[in-house]
């Protein structure tokens, strides 16, 4: 069965076997505010627990997320780059990346200790 | 760090305040969005603080002549209740600050200058006026809320009577009843669409606030924040001090020929201005994919053309826009900026951006 975790720079992985979906929380996209392009990596690309691997832009500002495993770029969300909104819309359900990947990061937390972090 | 009149307001409507030129202001609210207050001000209105801004009173028989020293444009022959656009020249030929010059009448005036620049422009407007010139910085008792957006007058028609308000762009009216709140209001704005501009105590402000959006929300007026406040200004084209206009830009290559006046008599960095060659020119453009934004270099090939001075994605067109400082041998050659080590293609697109229709 799938499991949703967090990192406390606010991306969320929902793990399934040795795949893993990313995304931002609902706490991160309000943050950010709409958000108007996504710099989707390439396909295949190496990722690094705990590094940025890819940008988010609002209106104001560019982002970095920072990825929960170590792996690699299985996927990309094609959608997002027409409609970047989706995220800010749906963010648990508009996945961004997905990945395959060799580690998961130790810093990862449930969902419930995710709440607790942000308040 | 200030607080503006308008605080307890921005609070209550969910403002993410963040500083800005030492005021504490909002960027956007939390029920809105940039994009959402934006799309507000283009197709209804939308209300901002700009209490921020800095005023200034020029007073005395000899005040024309005297401004007009320190400005670019020229403010003779200007009737009383105008207003007129003018770069604060330095004597490089650079802008100390680009300022609004009201004109009550021929011995008294007012210059609305930028929050960031008021300090700096206070010591250097005031130790160049004549001794029999009076400068007046009052900006600390005064609050200003721009009301901007195509249904600007059916809001201000509900406050007052339609022949109290300026008519004609760039003019304005003094004492105007708003309701019980006595104001100062303009036909001007940043945003490259109609408004009002509204000056008053800032023992009011409150209260006129609460007067335009009781009667502004049904005809979809939302307040609007400083993100909203650049997205519309560079959609229109409008340059904003620090990033377009700065002591070391000469403005000569900033496209404002319309606010400086070669041919009137000596003012302040006019001789700099003569003997200068524009090297530089502000242009236009689109980004085709990724967004640019200030500070990114703008490239001609391998060569290193100039730089991105604003950039953001464009709510009303729907993609990203960028103004950039480039060589003038450039300007018409394949351009491209360089941002976190990719090149994004830029188009060139004529300025401004956007045009009300």
């Amino acid at each position: 069965m799938a499991k949703l975790m967090f990192t406390k720079t606010h991306e969320w992985i929902l793990v399934d076997g040795q795949k893993g979906k990313i995304g931002l929380s609902d706490y991160a996209q309000k943050q950010l505010g709409d958000l108007v392009f996504i710099e989707l990596p390439a396909l295949g690309a190496k990722v690094a627990a705990g590094r940025a691997f890819m940008n988010v832009e609002s209106v104001k500002a560019v982002s970095e997320l920072n990825c929960p495993a170590t792996g690699f770029v299985l996927a990309v969300n094609n959608d997002l780059e027409a409609a970047p909104e989706k995220v800010n819309q749906d963010p648990m359900g508009a996945w961004i990346v997905e990945i395959e990947f060799e580690s998961l990061c130790d810093c990862l937390m449930s969902e419930d200790d995710y709440k607790k972090l942000i308040g | 760090m200030k607080k503006t009149a308008l605080y307890d307001a921005h609070i209550h409507r969910g403002g993410h305040m963040v500083e800005f030129a030492g005021h504490e202001l909002p960027v956007r609210y939390e029920n809105y969005g940039v994009i959402a207050e934006h799309n507000a001000v283009r197709k209804a209105a939308g209300l901002f603080d700009v209490s921020h801004m800095g005023e200034i009173i020029i007073s005395g028989k000899n005040a024309e002549t005297a401004l007009n020293y320190l400005l670019t444009n020229d403010i003779r022959g200007m009737y009383d209740g105008q207003v007129r656009y003018s770069p604060l020249p330095n004597e490089r030929g650079g802008a100390v600050d680009d300022v609004l010059v009201y004109r009550y009448n021929s011995e008294k005036f007012l210059l609305v200058v930028n929050a960031s620049n008021l300090a700096k422009d206070a010591e250097w407007i005031a130790s160049r006026l004549p001794s029999d010139v009076t400068f007046d910085n009052i900006s600390e008792n005064i609050a200003q809320i721009a009301l901007q957006g195509p249904l600007y007058k059916d809001i201000m028609v509900r406050l007052t009577v339609e022949e109290e308000l300026p008519a004609k762009y760039y003019s304005f009216k003094d004492n105007v009843a708003v309701r019980d709140v006595k104001c100062l209001i303009s036909r001007t704005g940043y945003t490259g669409e109609n408004g009002y501009e509204l000056y008053c105590a800032g023992a009011d402000a409150m209260k006129l606030y609460g007067y335009l959006m009781e009667v502004g929300a049904e005809l979809g007026l939302i307040p609007a924040g400083l993100g909203a406040r650049d997205t519309l200004r560079l959609e229109a084209g409008m340059p904003l001090y620090g990033h377009e206009l700065g002591e070391d830009i000469p403005l000569s290559e900033v496209d404002l020929g319309f606010a400086i006046k070669m041919g009137k008599e000596d003012f302040i960095g006019k001789t700099a201005l003569l003997s200068h060659v524009p090297a530089y020119c502000r242009i236009g453009a689109k980004v085709l994919k990724g967004i640019a934004r200030e500070g990114d270099k703008v490239f001609c090939g391998e060569v290193e053309v100039g730089t991105v001075t604003s950039g953001t994605h464009s709510p009303t067109l729907g993609f990203p826009i960028a103004v950039l400082r480039v060589l003038n041998e450039y300007k018409d050659k394949p351009l491209a900026a360089s941002v976190r080590g990719r090149m994004l293609e830029l188009e060139i697109v004529p300025l401004p951006f956007y045009k009300k229709a």
